[in-house]
């Protein structure tokens, strides 16, 4: 699926996209999608058992306007991602987001991920982006970690009106740390289990 | 109306890296448009497969057993009940807010609630599905699942009276 003869007259003007870009990867059908076809296919049957083909077919036309919706955010998801793998200079993402940048490397992961703006269809594009220029499982899991928790995004829209201000405010305070925390661990560990196979 | 806030963002900084791509060149543009398009295009049949059904996985799994999960025990045992109930919630904000917002009201104990929502937030499992496997390495997204299993214990425990 990569279209590798196509990549290399891009880097016409910049001397540090030197280097062959690690081509994004392109997963076939693995076997997480068939688990969710799996899972989807037995609820479905279950609804149906239930509550007989009107049931499905309520719920279908209900996701199908969801999706609709959502198409488009996917869209600009996957645009922003893209640029910002093109865009971002490889060598300056490993330093400031690299397993050698340290406790800056997750601070910055975490500030990226509480000012990301939109839902799961850009933060996922655009961490997978990171890990492609260079960025390593450390920071992008403190920017995962940040956005799940700290983003604005999921906490204004959803979690204040329905949780309240109390509560959203607390919760918020304390998972200040925890991207930073995340990060530090996943890094601690990334570093045993894989230096071993891959020195 | 956040949602047209959102929409107004997102484009907004997809427009703002595409002159930064296209003031590197037109060449720049175009690649990484039509990379772009092209993980679009492999995204959607994922997508769709998890965003039609997720509909018929939240029929299946009524609210109130999620709910249930979440007594008034505020001991780690808990704690745990809360953090698995947070893993199996399905569906998207609405769901898991409300439960939570429920047994609040039903006196869960803070600190449970507060295990749920960031257990659920951070590794829900029909998120990590349907979401972050499509787009993401998904020896990386178990790993990141892996790492955040303490995390709620650990809110929890900040959480406490």
């Amino acid at each position: 699926m990569s279209e590798l003869p196509l990549k290399d007259p891009a880097p016409a003007d910049d001397a540090a996209e030197a280097e062959p870009r690690p081509g994004r990867i392109r997963k076939p059908i693995g076997w997480s999608m068939i688990i969710i076809a799996v899972l989807v296919a037995v609820s479905a049957a279950l609804v149906y058992r239930r509550d007989g083909i009107d049931g499905v077919l309520e719920i279908l036309t209900h996701d199908l306007t969801l999706f609709g919706g959502i198409l488009p955010r996917v869209l600009a998801g996957c645009l922003l991602g893209a640029f910002i793998a093109e865009v971002l200079p490889h060598e300056k993402v490993s330093r400031s987001l690299g397993p050698k940048s340290g406790l800056k490397g997750l601070l910055i992961g975490t500030a990226f991920g509480a000012i990301l703006p939109g839902g799961p269809f850009t933060a996922y594009p655009v961490a997978s982006a990171l890990l492609t220029v260079g960025a390593d499982f450390g920071a992008t899991i403190a920017m995962v970690v940040s956005w799940t928790l700290i983003g604005y995004g999921r906490a204004v829209a959803w979690e204040l009106p329905i949780m309240g201000t109390d509560f959203t405010v607390w919760r918020i305070l304390i998972s200040l740390p925890l991207p930073v925390l995340a990060g530090a661990l996943g890094r601690f560990v990334y570093v045993r289990m894989y230096s071993r196979i891959a020195p | 109306m956040s949602a047209l806030i959102i929409d107004i963002i997102l484009w907004g900084s997809v427009a703002a890296l595409g002159v930064i791509a296209w003031r590197r060149g037109r060449l720049v543009l175009t690649m990484s448009v039509r990379e772009g398009t092209m993980d679009f295009i492999n995204i959607v049949p994922r997508i769709a497969l998890g965003v039609i059904g997720s509909g018929y996985i939240a029929a299946i799994i009524p609210q109130e057993i999620i709910t249930g999960w979440l007594g008034p025990d505020s001991g780690w045992l808990g704690i745990l009940a809360a953090v698995i109930a947070g893993a199996a919630t399905p569906g998207g904000p609405v769901v898991g807010f409300s439960i939570g917002a429920v047994a609040l009201k039903d006196g869960g104990g803070a600190p449970q609630v507060i295990a749920y929502v960031i257990a659920w937030a951070l590794f829900a499992f029909q998120r990590l599905l349907l979401w972050e496997i499509p787009f993401m390495p998904a020896r990386f997204v178990w790993f990141r699942a892996a790492v955040s299993l303490p995390f709620p214990f650990l809110a929890a425990a900040i959480g406490r009276p």
